[in-house]
């Protein structure tokens, strides 16, 4: 294996904390490069020497299966060394301990940590404090850039474009990083963002973040080429934010009947993982024009594409 | 066996009556043709109609029926104390055309299934309308918001958790939330039960005279000016449904001027008793909230005339003699209300301290316009919802004469002016006095 040349664009940052802070062109830069990483996914011989040598670890505060997989087989296929540390939650004292994790890490000499966190902003505290570049793969409802660069990647490959297009994000906005990582990212690039959700699952003053927000998915779904469905967590089910899944799903849950006030060729998309009949209809998640499984694909390529971007800033690259 | 007889819904012309109209200000002398269950014509000037049937109505007042804002009718789970039949023929008898059920029964009124039940029983055993409202939260508990829109689906007009305040801020400001989303009202009693608790009536000078453990009106106050910023705050629809002190009437007016979509009602007990008529204990007196000082019941009524009270209720509660028939503090609260609340408003028509195009607006026009009912108008193409009663007619009421399944009502041997000659409901008559 031979160094790869440097990735056509220059990545002018040490971390990725969020979507926020990164200018469109810092964006094209990272989707156009895993676009290259989704080719190379796609062949027998997938490994690159970008990250040869160096060390990973994927931090994970918070229980995650996917998208901890998808950093460890990304940080895989550059060659880097990656090691899987889960915390559990509970066992943790937050704030102090967080910080005593990370000089114990730093200690270890690593070259990049990726970060999941339960609490906002603990990510960007972590990164603080430690010598090599931090990803935030969700820092509670704050951010979760990757989710939004491959939802990016998806839309660009199934669409052609992003500038312009319609997207509805849909159900529980209050508590998803995925949102608003989202609802920066496609601001950034141009496209038209709606929130569609009941009140109760909307924060204060969402429009203020630069969305249209609709309270009923016949008005919200209007018209829209992409229809994104967030994930509602069990204990907001009954009662507390929403009534119940009965009534969740017969007002915002998507189904066929839904899904016909968006444009014909409208996609649908979902982070995963789904509660197949509270927010999505099994007819819509399995049906011809679900991009879910793309976004899984994507989700490998786009954290190969941040894992190289962040390596040029890594010491002796 | 139903005791009323409906007529066929013929066309009927009601002669010679006055007409008043509190959503028009129509007050006029002239004659009135119901024809398919609705208001075909009216004014001074109606011809005879050859096929309809004639009432000569000889003077008395011809207005849209009553609409109850939030009677107890005892279905399901407590036709000892009263059925929606036997409810809907002390509603006829008083001039209510409209019943709007409390959810609170047993179960409660918390689920779609259990509206579409009540549908179903009033529809086959009431003389008048019957309009479920759904409690706010299951089992009443105050934890959890129920199925709001699958309820409005259902047919429930407006969500209460009946005589219950809702504790917890939080879940009051998501309920509120939640349910402008739905453009659902939302009913609330508002006194602080923990401020309340164990309290037998007004906290005041005669409680402590007799002894009884107070229930102070700050409680009420309290509970309602955090309801009334929780409205200001999420854009909820919001009916405070007994207010019965002065404090309470300042925090719906400032609301109301700050632009809340805020609206508050009282019961006509409130408005036509006071503290003092609890005497030597006498439970039929017993009230949630109780009956308050003479000064708060003059504030009410000065409120009724100047529009800060949107809706007087009949707070129907009917409530078996045993429950009653304790000590006091040991008694259920509540009395009926339905057969009497005309009546028993007409004596602040007679006081001079009310018009009666005020008080019907209280008792019609309002509600319908809060529950998004038809009704509460003398206008072409409205339901035919209609009383005929004469304002003046003495009488003395017994108790014992009642439709209510329960008699406990507070104004035994009242002497009344004014009585109900005749109430008709889509078109048909479902009672006439005599």
């Amino acid at each position: 294996m031979t160094p790869e040349p440097n990735p056509p664009f220059a990545f002018p940052h040490r971390h990725l904390l969020g979507i926020a802070g990164l200018s469109p062109t810092d964006i094209e830069g990272l989707l156009a490069s895993a676009e290259k990483a989704v080719a190379l996914s796609r062949q027998v011989e997938k490994k690159k020497a970008t990250l040869r040598g160096r060390t990973q670890i994927n931090l994970f505060f918070e229980a995650s299966t996917r998208t901890q997989s998808s950093f460890e087989i990304a940080g895989k296929r550059l060659g880097a060394d990656v090691m899987n540390m889960s915390v559990a939650s509970s066992s943790l004292k937050k704030g102090e301990t967080v910080l005593d994790t990370a000089a114990t890490l730093n200690a270890m000499r690593p070259d990049i940590i990726v970060v999941r966190h339960h609490a906002a902003g603990a990510v960007a505290l972590l990164a603080q404090k430690v010598d090599c570049s931090v990803v935030n793969a969700g820092d509670g409802a704050h951010e979760h850039p990757t989710q939004a660069l491959l939802d990016a990647l998806t839309i660009k490959r199934s669409k052609g474009r992003i500038a312009g297009l319609k997207v509805a994000i849909c159900g529980d906005v209050l508590h998803s990083r995925v949102a608003r990582s989202n609802i920066i990212l496609l601001n950034a690039l141009g496209a038209e963002v709606r929130v569609v959700a009941p009140s109760t699952l909307l924060p204060d003053g969402v429009e203020r973040l630069g969305v249209s927000a609709f309270r009923n998915m016949h008005d919200g779904l209007d018209g829209v080429d992409v229809v994104m469905m967030l994930r509602l967590q069990l204990e907001r089910m009954h009662g507390s934010y929403v009534p119940s899944v009965k009534e969740y799903f017969a007002r915002f849950g998507l189904d066929a009947a839904k899904l016909a006030h968006a444009k014909p060729d409208a996609v649908v998309m979902h982070p995963g993982p789904m509660n197949r009949g509270v927010e999505i209809a099994s007819e819509v998640a399995d049906g011809p024009r679900s991009l879910i499984r793309d976004q899984v694909e994507m989700g490998v390529a786009v954290r190969m594409a941040v894992l190289e971007a962040l390596a040029r800033h890594l010491p002796n690259a | 066996m139903r005791e009323y007889k409906p007529s066929e819904p013929r066309p009927t012309l009601f002669v010679n009556a006055r007409l008043v109209c509190p959503a028009t200000g129509r007050d006029e002398t002239g004659s009135l043709l119901v024809d398919g269950g609705a208001i075909a014509e009216l004014g001074p000037d109606v011809p005879p109609a050859g096929r309809a049937d004639v009432v000569d109505c000889r003077g008395a007042v011809l207005a849209p029926g009553l609409i109850d804002l939030g009677a107890f009718m005892g279905e399901p789970g407590a036709e000892h104390r009263e059925t929606i039949e036997t409810a809907s023929l002390a509603a006829a008898a008083g001039g209510v055309t409209t019943i709007v059920a409390r959810p609170d029964t047993t179960p409660p009124v918390d689920a779609p299934e259990i509206v579409d039940y009540l549908k179903r029983r009033a529809r086959d055993t009431a003389s008048v309308h019957v309009h479920p409202m759904a409690a706010l939260t299951k089992g009443i508990a105050g934890v959890e918001m129920t199925e709001i829109s699958l309820l409005l689906e259902a047919g429930a007009v407006a969500f209460t958790d009946g005589p219950r305040s809702i504790a917890n801020a939080r879940l009051m400001r998501r309920a509120m939330t939640y349910a402008r989303d739905f453009g659902a009202l939302i009913c609330c009693h508002t006194e602080d039960a923990d401020l309340i608790a164990g309290g037998a009536m007004n906290d005041g000078e005669f409680a402590s005279r007799l002894g009884l453990p107070g229930r102070h009106k700050a409680a009420e106050a309290l509970v309602l000016e955090r309801d009334v910023r929780l409205a200001l705050l999420t854009g909820a629809r919001y009916h405070a449904g007994l207010v019965t002190c002065a404090e309470s009437l300042e925090v719906v007016a400032r609301a109301k001027q700050g632009g809340a979509a805020v609206t508050c009602g009282t019961s006509i007990a409130h408005l036509t008793l006071n503290e003092n008529d609890v005497g030597e204990y006498r439970t039929f007196f017993k009230l949630a909230p109780p009956l308050r000082h003479e000064d708060d019941r003059r504030a009410l009524v000065q409120a009724l005339a100047d529009g800060v009270i949107d809706v007087v209720c009949s707070a129907h509660d009917p409530q078996d003699v045993e429950t009653k028939r304790r000590p006091f503090a040991e008694a259920e609260d509540g009395a009926i209300g339905l057969e009497t609340m005309l009546a028993a408003g007409l004596r602040l028509v007679h006081s001079g301290d009310v018009p009666l195009p005020k008080l019907l607006a209280a008792m019609s026009t309002r509600p319908a316009e809060l529950l998004g009912l038809p009704g509460g108008a003398l206008t072409v193409g409205a339901p035919a919802d209609l009383i005929v009663f004469d304002p003046d007619a003495p009488w003395v009421l017994d108790a014992q004469s009642l439709k209510s399944k329960s008699k406990n009502t507070p104004f035994d041997q009242a002497r009344f002016q004014g009585r109900v000659l005749r109430t008709v409901v889509a078109g048909r008559t479902v009672y006439a006095y005599g």
